[in-house]
């Protein structure tokens, strides 16, 4: 394991992001440890997402720092903030595994395609061997039938499972996932969420977007709420999600999401 | 009208006509050839370069695509061996010709293929770790192609049609067959009904293969 076996996988400190003028992302400080699953909410425009993709470098930072297992992500080390090549950054990404929320299959690729192509352009291994860990993975997301199914022969629900699938399957350190459910029909949702739960019944660690509450509440181990570009509030989903919540936006951000809920 | 319609001299010659067309498709299928590497080459260079490389690639661009074919054809075929030291017979001269104004036309193509690419198939590729090379391979290239193949099916067309214009420097294609039917029998009428008739067969011949290949695709999207 990594030098840094007890500080957190995921570390981010600080982090700062400005599109033009408009801050997003304002000193934002979070942890993510091995085997934990954290969730980001809050209302839209909060930076959420924006946050998730910088832990992976689809989007830049202006300052602060993201580690993950004791890494800087995108910037080179000795804070020269210095962008990382892209072959360097290529390799970073491929310890992070993301699922997005419109699913984003490459749609020229039948289902096992999509988690092969990964397994042979950056994991090195034979058509065979990717063959048999999409195989796996297809069967552990409940799509073993559909392997030959291209991402428009299946449904949305389907298709975010291949999705998660094709993250998995590259054997990430952590999971990000970018509010997998918001672009669901409503009865397709739980088929997905099932799928993470499962996921993180094996211990997976994850940090995920989401407007799922209860599926919050009930798969995470920590709650982040944020709120215009900065953590607002953050803790157990008992104290975050409890009845007693002393933080008012986020008092006011779950009172006008059950009214539109409920 | 005292004019009866006699195709029989046509028949005579109709070998002539028969070799112009087999000739046509050659001169289209290696102009679209050497032009499909063209326009690929500077079309992915061009949506991953500077300012002053996408300034040079418009400008070849603009150039072809604001001058007449015949012109160009002119151009190379007279104009440029007596510029400089070089000679090629008028087929090759017409291939080189029909290739760079080929190669304008689908860098046009491709180019706005590339950036009707999803924005999230390419984050896609990048979150799963592959580099900007093989993004390029397996993700955007495949979805460009989808994204442009009707368009790519009418530039063929088009410049199958475009290939009549090397009669103007003799080489032996269907047009210029037909011209010598016509000098040689002055039957203008009967040569050109024909060699019209010719001419749109083989196009709808080619309509037809590349839409069965765009439906192949796209029952593949």
């Amino acid at each position: 394991m990594s030098a840094n076996a007890n500080a957190a996988l995921l570390d981010v400190r600080d982090v700062s992001k400005a599109f033009g003028t408009v801050e997003v992302l304002r000193a934002v400080s979070l942890e993510v440890n091995r085997g934990e699953v954290v969730s980001v909410i809050g209302p839209s425009g909060s930076g959420k997402t924006t946050l998730l993709r910088c832990v992976n470098f689809l989007e830049s930072y202006d300052s602060g720092s993201i580690r993950i297992d004791g890494k800087e992500v995108g910037y080179r080390e000795a804070g020269t903030r210095q962008r990382r090549s892209e072959r360097d950054l290529a390799a970073m990404r491929a310890e992070t595994g993301m699922v997005f929320q419109s699913f984003n299959l490459f749609p020229h690729l039948t289902a096992a395609g999509n988690i092969m192509l990964g397994l042979r352009k950056v994991r090195g291994k034979s058509d065979a061997e990717a063959s048999q860990i999409a195989e796996h993975w297809l069967g552990r997301v409940g799509l073993a039938h559909k392997a030959d199914s291209l991402p428009a022969e299946l449904s949305g629900g389907q298709q975010q499972r291949v999705g998660i699938a094709r993250a998995v399957a590259m054997e990430p350190k952590i999971l990000l996932l970018d509010e997998i459910t918001s672009a669901l029909d409503p009865e397709l949702v739980g088929e997905v969420l099932a799928v993470v739960r499962s996921l993180a019944e094996d211990g997976m660690t994850m940090l995920m977007v989401t407007h799922e509450m209860a599926f919050a509440r009930d798969a995470s181990s920590r709650i982040v709420f944020m709120a215009d570009g900065s953590v607002s509030a953050a803790g157990p989903p008992a104290e975050i999600l409890g009845t007693e919540i002393k933080n008012e936006r986020l008092r006011n951000f779950l009172a006008r999401f059950r009214a539109s809920h409920f | 009208m005292g004019y009866a319609l006699n195709f029989n001299l046509i028949w005579r010659h109709f070998d002539k006509l028969w070799g112009g067309l087999l000739l046509s498709l050659e001169l289209a299928v290696i102009s679209i050839a050497i032009g499909i590497v063209i326009g690929l080459l500077l079309a992915v260079w061009y949506v991953s370069a500077g300012r002053m490389v996408r300034a040079g690639i418009a400008a070849y661009v603009e150039f072809i695509r604001n001058v007449p074919l015949i012109l160009l054809v002119y151009l190379v075929f007279y104009g440029l061996p007596t510029v400089v030291d070089i000679a090629y017979s008028a087929q090759t001269s017409f291939i080189a010709t029909l290739s760079l104004y080929s190669g304008a036309y689908l860098v046009e193509v491709f180019r706005s293929g590339l950036e009707a690419v999803p924005r999230g198939q390419i984050d896609a590729g990048k979150a799963i770790g592959l580099t900007p090379w093989q993004r390029l391979i397996h993700v955007r290239l495949p979805t460009m192609l989808r994204i442009t193949l009707p368009a790519l099916s009418n530039t063929f067309i088009s410049l199958f049609k475009d290939t009549s214009v090397a009669s103007v420097i003799s080489v032996p294609e269907l047009t210029y067959g037909a011209q010598w039917i016509n000098f040689n029998t002055f039957r203008i009428v009967e040569v050109y009904l024909v060699v019209t008739a010719m001419y749109l067969l083989t196009g709808y011949a080619l309509l037809f293969a590349l839409r069965l290949v765009e439906r192949r695709f796209r029952a593949a999207r």
